[in-house]
């Protein structure tokens, strides 16, 4: 990746001289109604610190990852779109629409060629160009063109990751996720359905703070926050260990805490932070209010049998190594768990034959 | 077609909606609307457990994040006659509500507001006389100079920066922009002030459903258990959390967002004379007192009017194959019948057919098909949904806070009962049922409160969980009212997995094209006759087109019962 320049810097370097540089200055004041005196600082600022631009686009998606966007408390959006970055394209927040807004889709990519981050959210439908459209463009080519001159591009929630569920079986559309297109960029996945909010502004925090990339894991993840599955993390996980289930959803078990095994909960084979980070300021995740993990930071999690059929019934498919493996440490828990129960009938059996 | 205005993309919204407007001089002799993103989630959804279906159908939509969810459920609740107890029944409600809350302050805050507020204009704003502003109208306490100081002083270094973000290319300075900057600095002010009280009050979705956006449902009940002696259920903190989050909501409404909706409609009221569209409004209803089958006990109440007469308030019927019917005349899917049919749910078909422009494209052609949102109508009638349906129903079966707010804002603004009809009385219902539901949260909170004191703490019913004890064949609807509108999912179940599913939603009603007797739909209808000022920045059509608050991906649905072939796709 190129490093960041200010615009200064990159003028400079792209031949622009400095007086043609004032004279955009005071076009952009007079644009915002600003006095004249105002160019001054305006050109200032500019050479000094540019926030580095990011331009998001929303392709077959249901606006639940800008949703989750919105609830992350740190950073916040608004203290990212003020202090921290650029957000010049974003259908859900910008103020311009129809021409003004591609107009400013392509100003940005003009202004900062080489380096603006790209964000996506939504699949891309292939099945037909007219399966989705934005100002009559095609997906396709609107992300290709996007791609171009992006530094980096961030995938984010399991539809731009890995095509999501308009990819579900049948997939209708065609759809597929971003990195089945654009093969000569780095590509961030930040899966989840949506994304932990935290863990979206996390990755750009990362970019932001030391200028890289996150490391990832082998379907490009961030291991910071796929790097663990849930169930090592989950506060219910030693339930699981002494064989203590829930066994249907208003029980004992589901009162006290047992471990959602039994109920379909695909935390074993699920590589996300929600154990850890939680959701909206740590309040919970979803097996802490009493619900099994959907998997739903898997590729292909719509489609690995139902959400309430337990992963030991051999319904999870086992197409990365990864998940494999996990899927057997998840049957050796299983065996230990039954050993734990079989050691308690027996002490029961041995306490009732004592008295 | 050089008489053609094109919005596309209309930002600030959900989804991917364009608006293609016929002018006549200066004003729109017609407009068309069109859905342009098409997924098909019906179509997956068929063969799948019905129990599994919420999570599906709640990814239809992230914004309005849990109605899917919850019509779903519903559905196959209704199928096999499956009760629910009443604990779930009230933590349901309140989710809802908390989803009413949250949403239409978030609409009006952040997709709706920088139509009226020129946010440039706000740096002229003197901080006193803003101050002085809001302490006139509110008792919020941000409200000093020394607040609006730095937040003027926040907006100037942002627009100094030369880098307007998410402002760039925004209308400013448009003459239709009426605000004084002290009112620009104050809903810009509120803008952030909104943005950070919406992730507390999401808090309380992520107490019953573990997450938010997208929170957990279930069907029978409710996930999360209660226990008061448990630290892994429904406790004294965690209700206490919601009883925290229900003021929060209920102090938002009442001391910034009810006082800046009738401050700004003030400056405003030329809309209350236009973007009228069909005068027709539908409601399913919602928030059951006495269990899902009991309309009588609703707080909303279900009902169609017709033609504004509020005196006469028609039955609705969900099963009735005579009323919901949805058409494709002028939406890229087919019928075996032909195009100019309309079917019920429960015998609707579709298969993708896209005969539109190759992209990239100029226009559409509205002579033929130019949608992927159907066109759904009540008893042949077009209709709208939404908050105003909900206020109107509210206000003509004499429901007294909705009787007493609406005059109350009528008599504020200094405007006749027909301004309801129109592009700021859709937005000012909008505001008036917030604050509906935001008390009446405190109720249902109550009475969860009560039943567990009385020792009910039963959140699931297991008896019909297990497919295994279900009818071979099963059918049902279920409703709920959306924040945008009546919303209703009618399911198919053969054998334990869905045969058919079926979702006809608020935004498909709103936002749908002309049917075949070329009845325009209610976004298409509300937009004939604006003047634009300035056809490049189009902030009248954003204006009456936000008033819906379009939520497209729900708009757009396919399903097909048959099996056969779901996609048929030919470029003209």
């Amino acid at each position: 990746m190129r490093k960041h320049q200010t615009l200064g810097v990159y003028l400079h370097a792209q031949g622009v001289s400095r007086r043609a540089f004032l004279k955009f200055c005071s076009a952009t004041a007079s644009l915002m109604a600003l006095p004249p005196s105002a160019a001054a600082q305006v050109a200032a600022a500019l050479a000094a610190a540019r926030r580095p631009s990011v331009i998001w686009l929303s392709f077959q998606e249901c606006t639940g990852c800008t949703e989750s966007l919105t609830r992350s408390h740190a950073p916040t959006l608004e203290s990212l779109i003020f202090d921290a970055i650029s957000l010049d394209y974003h259908h859900t927040l910008q103020a311009a629409s129809g021409e003004s807004a591609e107009a400013a889709r392509i100003a940005a990519m003009e202004e900062n060629e080489g380096e603006y981050l790209l964000v996506v959210d939504g699949s891309i439908p292939l099945g037909n160009p007219g399966y989705s459209t934005i100002a009559g463009m095609s997906n396709l080519d609107m992300l290709r063109e996007t791609a171009g001159g992006a530094a980096a591009i961030i995938a984010v929630g399991t539809c731009a990751a890995f095509g999501g569920i308009p990819h579900a079986s049948p997939n209708p559309t065609g759809a597929v996720s971003v990195s089945e297109i654009i093969t000569d960029k780095p590509i961030v996945n930040v899966s989840g359905c949506p994304p932990i909010p935290v863990v979206i502004t996390g990755v750009l925090a990362h970019f932001l703070t030391f200028g890289t990339l996150p490391d990832l894991d082998h379907l490009g993840r961030p291991v910071a926050f796929f790097g663990q599955n849930i169930h090592d993390r989950c506060y219910r996980r030693p339930f699981y260990e002494r064989g203590q289930f829930a066994h249907t959803f208003d029980d004992e078990g589901a009162r006290k805490g047992w471990c959602l095994y039994e109920l379909g909960c695909k935390g074993p084979t699920t590589y996300n932070a929600c154990a850890t980070l939680k959701w909206n300021e740590g309040t919970s995740y979803p097996i802490a209010s009493g619900h099994g993990c959907l998997g739903c930071s898997e590729p292909d999690f719509w489609d690995k049998g139902s959400f309430y059929t337990p992963i030991s019934a051999g319904l999870w498919g086992s197409r990365e190594t990864l998940i494999g493996a996990a899927a057997a440490g998840a049957a050796l828990g299983v065996g230990s768990a039954l050993a734990a129960r079989a050691r308690k009938k027996k002490a029961r059996a041995a306490e009732e034959a004592e008295s | 077609m050089n008489d053609r205005v094109i919005v596309d993309p209309i930002t600030r919204i959900e989804g991917h909606l364009r608006i293609e407007a016929r002018m006549d001089g200066d004003r729109i002799a017609e407009a068309w609307s069109s859905g342009t993103m098409v997924r098909g989630i019906e179509i997956i959804l068929r063969g799948r457990d019905p129990r599994d279906a919420w999570a599906f159908t709640q990814r239809i939509c992230g914004v309005c994040t849990l109605v899917h969810g919850i019509a779903s459920i519903r559905a196959v609740e209704d199928a096999l006659k499956y009760e629910i107890p009443k604990n779930a029944q009230l933590i349901r409600n309140l989710m809802i509500g908390a989803q009413y809350v949250h949403d239409h302050v978030m609409h009006f805050y952040h997709l709706h507001a920088l139509d009226w507020v020129d946010v440039v204009s706000a740096l002229q704003a003197d901080p006193q006389a803003t101050s002085d502003l809001a302490q006139s109208i509110s008792k919020y306490p941000k409200s000093s100079p020394g607040y609006f100081s730095d937040m003027r002083m926040k907006l100037k270094k942002f627009v100094e920066s030369g880098q307007l973000g998410i402002f760039a290319k925004g209308y400013w300075g448009h003459p239709a922009y009426k605000l004084p900057p002290e009112a620009n600095l104050m809903a810009f002010a509120h803008y952030l002030e909104a943005l950070s009280w919406q992730r507390d009050v999401a808090k309380l979705h992520t107490i019953f459903g573990g997450k938010s956006p997208h929170p957990n449902f279930l069907v029978g009940g409710v996930p999360c258990p209660i226990d008061l002696n448990s630290d892994s259920a429904i406790n004294s903190a965690r209700l206490a959390t919601v009883q925290n989050v229900i003021v929060q909501m209920r102090e938002f409404v009442d001391q910034v967002y009810l006082p800046d909706t009738l401050a700004i409609a003030g400056f405003y009221k030329d809309w209350t004379t236009q973007g009228e569209g069909v005068g027709n409004f539908l409601c399913y209803g919602d928030f059951p007192e006495q269990g899902i089958n009991d309309p009588a006990t609703f707080l909303f109440p279900r009902g169609a009017i017709l033609g504004r007469d509020l005196s006469t308030i028609h039955e609705v019927d969900l099963y009735a194959m005579d009323q919901v019917r949805e058409h494709v005349a002028h939406s890229w899917y087919d019928y075996d019948g032909g195009k100019t049919v309309g079917l019920h749910p429960y015998d609707g078909e579709t298969a993708l057919n896209y005969d539109g422009p190759t992209p990239p494209y100029e226009h559409l052609d509205v002579e033929e098909s130019y949608s992927w949102v159907k066109s759904p109508r009540w008893k042949g009638n077009v209709m709208e949904v939404g908050p105003l349906a909900r206020v109107l129903m509210l206000y003509a079966s004499g429901h007294e806070q909705t009787q007493e707010l609406v005059n109350y804002t009528l008599q504020t603004l200094d405007v006749p009962v027909e301004a309801l009809f129109s592009t700021l009385g859709r937005t000012a219902a909008r505001t008036l049922e917030s604050k509906v539901v935001a008390d009446n949260m405190q109720t249902w909170y109550d009475n969860l409160i009560d039943n567990i004191k009385a020792g009910d703490t039963r959140t699931f019913n297991e008896v019909l969980w297990e497919p295994s004890t279900w009818p071979k064949q099963a059918r049902g609807v279920g409703f709920t009212e959306a924040p945008r509108g009546a919303l209703a999912h009618w399911i198919v179940i053969e054998d334990g997995k869905i045969a058919n599913y079926q979702a006809v939603v608020p935004s498909t009603w709103n936002a749908g094209p002309r049917d075949a007797a070329g009845q325009p739909g209610p976004y298409e209808a509300a937009l004939a006759g604006h003047r634009l000022h300035d056809p490049k920045q189009p902030v009248e059509i954003l204006r009456t087109i936000h008033s819906f608050d379009p939520c497209i991906a729900c708009a757009v649905h396919i399903m097909d019962p048959n099996g056969k072939e779901l996609v048929n796709v030919k470029i003209c």
